[in-house]
């Protein structure tokens, strides 16, 4: 697809000539790792990027990039559009950190938002949200309502954005299922719906009745509705079309705000490096609704625990806790530091697997 | 680690679907490659197919008339490459790389309603008695008919291109084109048809993946499967027997190894993620040392006058 690339960037290029008349609006660029049709990760981008149009009118011109790989290719997509005047550049994939900080450094009157990520720099922020906490949640569901004990768990790259959510997730299905296991299946990519719908068939022929998702599309569930009782969860978006089926709830990024505030402080002239991690509190993690596959009691508890998550009186990393290897991680009463967070690379005490490195 | 919880009589079943996909592209370019022309749109084709094949099955509710319509789909934009190529003489490389941006774009274009929406279920056959004997059964005889489909083509363009007169014409115009027109063989109209064979058997592919394999629409979710099948043709030395089995080895491997992870075996995952890529290229290298080459004309545009 790298060629594919290429000629999308070509294609950008020769829209520069037609768009140059356009210099007084502020113009806001994308960089996504899927289509933006993909249900699910790149799609609630999208809706963001959308929502900017919508609030801001003629004042913004926002411009896009699909599919776009992660790793060196990315660098010239968005040199394409720094080059294109685009005053604000969000880079949306964890993927594309080295690249948005080696652009950055060439365009340093383009203000650069890289997702996920943790490395700033003067014109680079970061952004993300605590998805761990909508995991806390489902890692709850799943605890309850499996009856095989097997939790599926298809993971995409060992970052710690996605050793967060397992650990979450598995820390509260434990909670109230201590013969929960988790099998986990890494997919090395974010959106391959031939590939995911294997994982989850893989995952349902060897005893899990809970599939838990942190690709992007939504083959996982589609695979999951073929077999009865299976559940399984939106990932990033409702993905509310399986809610007859297999999907029982979901996690929900919602960009849309903090994309807005930050193209207001583009234009304002106040933008500054920032780094941002919001969870379900501010609303930049939402989830869906649970329905009525989940037994009232499991859907009355889950959702107290995502009111407890959201007013601050719990943390999904809340001690005792220990590592993988038995060594002590947190003390009773003790909650994780963001610091130990962001750089997760360890597993808790329970999970089998190893961690591929 | 627990191997277990690996039953191999799903695992072998799940092989065969996992592989029919990249066979039914990888056939069809076959054939395009043995007439001497290199269409890298296999991918646009295997999406266009996908889409087309999801919207006319939805429609109707028949997976038959939806494949049908996938094949007639990915005809159709392989005839854009054909008329590029064949009329115009443009580059077969860029027409084909053109026509895979295409197809992705338009596919997307057309399945804008459709994400979200369950497609009917292909049957199973799950031939009477056969299906019923242990182990042989679920593997072999109880799947969707578009498996059996696959291996059936397999044969039939491995017969078709060793003992036919149609399959020696085919060869001739892909080895030496000028021969062939001295002959009085049609180059051109021979090589139309070749590639509107292989849009056809994309389309199929294509389509698999989104009412079986999947079974859903979503933009691009072909996902480079079609660069895969190009592979293996190449790696395959343009044989149909060695592409059902660099097929069947790269499906069964990729569910192998996934079955491996889940189990939780105590080899590094970056190890198990090549392994499908590896193995069958390793595998398909060392079988081609037998002086196997591509067709002679292989890329080289055509024309009478020259």
């Amino acid at each position: 697809m790298k060629l594919g690339a290429l000629f999308a960037s070509i294609a950008l290029a020769t829209g520069l000539a037609t768009t140059a008349f356009a210099a007084d609006k502020t113009k806001v660029g994308f960089i996504f790792v899927g289509p933006v049709g993909d249900g699910g990760w790149t799609y609630e981008h999208n809706q963001g990027r959308l929502a900017v149009e919508e609030h801001f009118g003629d004042q913004v011109e926002t411009i896009f990039q699909e599919s776009v790989p992660e790793g060196p290719d990315a660098a010239r997509a968005m040199t394409q559009m720094a080059l294109q005047g685009a005053d604000l550049i969000f880079t949306t994939s964890f993927g594309y950190m080295e690249q948005t900080l080696a652009v950055a450094g060439k365009f340093p009157n383009v203000k650069f938002e890289h997702a996920t990520g943790y490395k700033t720099a003067p014109n680079v922020s970061v952004y993300s949200a605590r998805f761990y906490e909508g995991r806390a949640v489902q890692g709850y569901i799943a605890g309850r309502m499996t009856k095989t004990n097997v939790v599926g768990y298809i993971a995409s790259f060992p970052i710690p954005e996605v050793v967060r959510g397992i650990n979450s997730a598995y820390i509260h299905a434990k909670q109230v299922n201590p013969d929960v296991q988790f099998k986990i299946i890494w997919a090395y990519t974010w959106f391959d719906p031939a590939k995911e719908a294997d994982a989850a068939k893989t995952l349902i022929e060897q005893g899990a009745d809970v599939i838990l998702q942190h690709t992007d599309s939504t083959a996982p569930l589609a695979a999951a509705a073929k077999v009865k009782n299976v559940i399984g969860f939106g990932q990033a978006s409702d993905m509310a079309e399986y809610k007859d089926g297999p999907r029982v709830t979901s996690i929900i990024d919602n960009w849309a705000p903090y994309y807005v505030a930050r193209t207001q402080a583009v234009i304002d002239g106040s933008w500054s490096t920032t780094n941002t991690w919001d969870g379900i509190a501010p609303g930049m993690v939402e989830m869906g609704e649970i329905t009525d596959r989940v037994p009232a009691d499991v859907k009355a508890a889950a959702l107290a625990l995502k009111d407890a998550i959201a007013d601050g009186n719990y943390h999904p990393f809340t001690g005792p806790l220990n590592k993988q290897d038995g060594s002590a991680w947190l003390a009773e009463g003790e909650t994780a530091d963001d610091g130990t967070l962001a750089g997760m690379n360890f597993y808790v005490e329970g999970l089998t697997e190893s961690i591929p490195n | 680690m627990d191997l277990s919880s690996i039953n191999p009589v799903l695992l072998l079943a799940s092989l065969m679907v996992a592989a029919t996909p990249v066979l039914l592209a990888a056939l069809g370019e076959l054939v395009v490659e043995r007439a001497g022309v290199l269409n890298l749109g296999v991918e646009g084709m295997m999406i266009t197919g996908a889409i087309c094949g999801f919207i006319i099955a939805v429609e109707t509710g028949s997976p038959v008339v939806g494949f049908f319509c996938a094949a007639l789909g990915g005809a159709v934009l392989s005839l854009l490459f054909a008329l590029l190529t064949q009329f115009a003489l443009a580059n077969q490389v860029a027409s084909g790389l053109a026509l895979t941006l295409f197809g992705l774009g338009l596919s997307a274009l057309l399945g804008q309603s459709y994400v979200g929406i369950k497609p009917p279920q292909t049957d199973s056959l799950n031939i009477p008695l056969l299906s019923d004997i242990p182990v042989l059964g679920p593997i072999l005889f109880s799947h969707d008919w578009m498996v059996y489909f696959g291996l059936g083509l397999t044969a039939a363009v491995w017969a078709m291109l060793k003992y036919t007169r149609a399959g020696l014409v085919l060869r001739a115009v892909g080895e030496n084109h000028d021969a062939a027109h001295a002959l009085g063989y049609k180059v051109v109209r021979v090589r139309i048809m070749a590639i509107l064979f292989g849009g056809a058997c994309a389309g199929l592919g294509g389509a698999y993946i989104s009412l079986v394999r999947v079974p859903q629409w979503t933009e691009g979710m072909t996902a480079g499967a079609g660069w895969i099948a190009l592979a293996l043709v190449v790696f395959a030395s343009w044989k149909a027997g060695r592409v059902l089995l660099g097929a069947y080895l790269f499906g069964g491997i990729t569910v192998l190894q996934l079955n491996l992870q889940a189990a939780g075996v105590d080899i590094p995952v970056e190890y198990l993620s090549m392994s499908p890529y590896l193995i069958t290229i390793v595998v398909l290298v060392i079988m081609s040392a037998d002086r196997s080459r591509a067709p002679a004309s292989l890329g080289r545009p055509f024309h009478a006058s020259s």
